[in-house]
């Protein structure tokens, strides 16, 4: 350690947004009005999964203030995928619905106004003609033969290079349930959580002079915002000017590109800037929330509390779009063994598409629903072999040097110390040897059973 | 239906402002009279951003329409603060963190405010109570309570829009 003296760690730090926010003087995405401003309303669909065979505006457009209506044939690049940037494919989420819809509030066609209540008013005399089809709200069932297929390539299910889940392989499995003393089988299920921040997801977007967009959002990732918007409008990335920052509460729900592009094309369409913000109803309605998952554990024990083999199936509900979720099905398969040190390990994990609102980033996502999962079944392996469940974690918790399931050497373990604190914390008495160990060497842990084979697959 | 004036004293100052029927005093000081420190969070008057203060109580602005404020005093966050420095309220939430994203600190501002008002040295059971109808999903409601105890303990009864 430097004897130099510390300025800022071990002291408090003023928020610098702290006086804004008490004086009220941090603007938000409601905050921002133009004279010339429009109002953005979308048509939803009331149907889980349903066709599209015709739409009709007639009515909408008599409405006073109405300016214009949009379709995906507006949209110069209607389909996406978020996470196209990083590679993730292929594009399967319209800007606006085409021929099908597979959720309930899913967008249809947006309308603009001169005024919100005009918005809302054509909004609402827009016909659309659908025809109901057969809708499947659980992953297991989606899997299955004769469910209802929502996506182009023919299945339900995100496709990991070539794979329907993704794989970790280490060990043996099988041969290290015959080492086994016990086996403790789980079933966990994590539900879909609504971010619900204070300030409501909403951009607004505003066409200057110079022929550029500026989109002032309120997203949590605004050059991800920005990339997709711009390659949705089939625009140069300097054509677009993204003014944000400013988060009204996002917990992973503003992490999406939904209200941008749409906003951003009425604004080129127009000429005039266009606010498109959810109400409270949309927030809960339509935003994305938190990942659901149906996860099943099948654990090797041995008599002295090791685990030494986790078989995992876990099927991830993506709802009817990507998002986020087939990069948190990644993360979630990583880290559903939890940081513990386990010879044989088998993980697949499904992410499959339902006709439930689409799921995507929370806090942690993938990962929290893993930890909340593998915890409960830590719990269950306690009771069984009759152990403290602070010192089965002690025993089974990785320590550096350790090979992870997915081949990654542990370097930075401080498990076993967090878990003694927490012990010590919570006055929670702790075996001699238990709080003799430590991160970095195996001293005071019994042998621990090999991998029963250097197996190595993708 | 044709639009009227309606005027009310708000911080202080006469003010009019033109309206439709119907319209919500938290869409009159936000969007006509450009009071935008008043935040909507729901617009249906559940998650407490938008409350202001009408004659000396706390209502939520997003569901009373502005007729009924007409010849009334409203108080804003932006009648709280000073022309230097802040409020003793401000200063505490900023000193102790209790803002966080900050949407729905104003609100939380108002309520303390109307709280300490009318007892200036409320239990943390009467804190938690005055709060109870105002949300913060970023789930900052201890530090929010404790900026208020230390306005309390340090209070010399008069919260009426001054600062020390």
């Amino acid at each position: 350690m430097s004897d130099q003296p510390l300025n800022t760690v071990g002291k408090s730090e003023l928020r610098r947004d702290g006086l804004s926010h008490v004086t009220g003087k941090t603007q938000y995405i409601d905050d921002i009005q133009f004279p010339d401003m429009l109002y953005l309303k979308m048509v939803r669909s009331p149907l889980h999964h349903a066709r599209i065979l015709g739409i009709d505006f007639s009515e909408a457009e008599k409405v006073p203030g109405f300016v214009r209506a949009f379709t995906y044939k507006d949209v110069p690049k209607n389909l996406y995928t978020i996470l196209c940037l990083i590679g993730v494919g292929p594009d399967e989420e319209p800007v606006l619905a085409e021929k099908e819809v597979l959720y309930k509030g899913e967008q249809i066609a947006a309308i603009v106004a001169q005024s919100e209540e005009a918005a809302i008013e054509a909004a609402a005399r827009v016909k659309v003609d659908l025809e109901e089809l057969p809708a499947v709200f659980d992953v297991e069932e989606a899997l299955k033969p004769g469910a209802p297929i929502l996506k182009p390539w023919g299945t339900n299910y995100f496709v990991y290079e070539g794979h329907p889940f993704r794989r970790v392989r280490y060990g043996n499995i099988e041969q290290g349930f015959t080492q086994a003393d016990y086996i403790v089988e789980g079933c966990y299920e994590p539900k879909p959580i609504e971010h619900a921040p204070l300030e409501t997801t909403g951009c607004v977007a505003k066409p200057e002079a110079n022929g550029r967009i500026t989109v002032y959002t309120n997203t949590q990732a605004l050059y991800f915002s920005m990339d997709n918007t711009a390659l949705i409008l089939n625009v140069p990335f300097n054509k677009l000017h993204f003014v944000g920052g400013t988060v009204g509460g996002g917990f992973g729900g503003k992490v999406d590109v939904i209200v941008e592009p749409i906003a951003a094309l009425a604004a080129m369409h127009t000429g005039h800037p266009v606010k498109y913000l959810y109400t409270r109803e949309e927030e809960f309605h339509v935003s994305s929330t938190r990942v659901a998952y149906r996860i099943y554990f099948k654990d090797g024990v041995s008599k002295d509390g090791h685990i030494v083999a986790r078989q995992v199936t876990s099927y991830a509900d993506s709802g009817a779009y990507n998002r986020h979720t087939p990069y948190a099905v990644t993360k979630h398969a990583a880290n559903i063994s939890g940081p513990y040190d386990i010879p044989n390990v088998h993980i697949d994990a499904h992410c499959v598409y339902t006709n439930r609102v689409p799921t995507s980033a929370m806090r942690g996502f993938g990962v929290t629903s893993a930890s909340f999962a593998t915890e409960l079944q830590m719990d269950k392996i306690a009771r069984k072999v009759g152990m403290d469940p602070f010192e089965i974690r002690l025993l089974n918790a990785y320590r550096n040097g350790d090979m992870r399931p997915y081949q990654k050497v542990v370097g930075d373990a401080t498990l076993v110390e967090v878990i003694q604190s927490a012990a010590d914390m919570a006055h929670h008495p702790l075996g001699e040897r238990f709080q003799a160990m430590n991160s970095w060497d195996r001293a005071n842990s019994p042998a621990r059973p090999e991998p029963v084979s250097a197996q190595k697959e993708s | 239906m044709a639009s009227k004036i309606v005027t009310f004293t708000l911080n202080g100052r006469e003010t009019e402002v033109m309206v439709k029927p119907l319209t919500t005093l938290a869409k009159a000081l936000r969007e006509k009279l450009g009071f935008t420190a008043t935040k909507c969070g729901c617009y249906e008057g559940n998650c407490g951003s938008c409350t202001v203060i009408l004659n000396g109580e706390p209502v939520l602005s997003c569901i009373l329409p502005v007729e009924e404020v007409e010849g009334q005093n409203v108080l804003t966050l932006e009648g709280i603060t000073p022309t230097e420095g802040l409020h003793p309220l401000q200063q505490a939430f900023h000193e102790n963190f209790a803002v966080q994203c900050g949407f729905c600190s104003p609100g939380m501002l108002m309520i303390s405010k109307a709280l300490l008002d009318k007892n200036p040295h409320p239990t943390k059971a009467e804190i938690a109570e005055a709060l109870s109808g105002n949300l913060c999903r970023c789930t900052g409601y201890d530090p929010i309570i404790a900026a208020v105890q230390q306005v309390a303990a340090g209070s010399n009864g008069n919260q009426g829009g001054s600062h020390e």
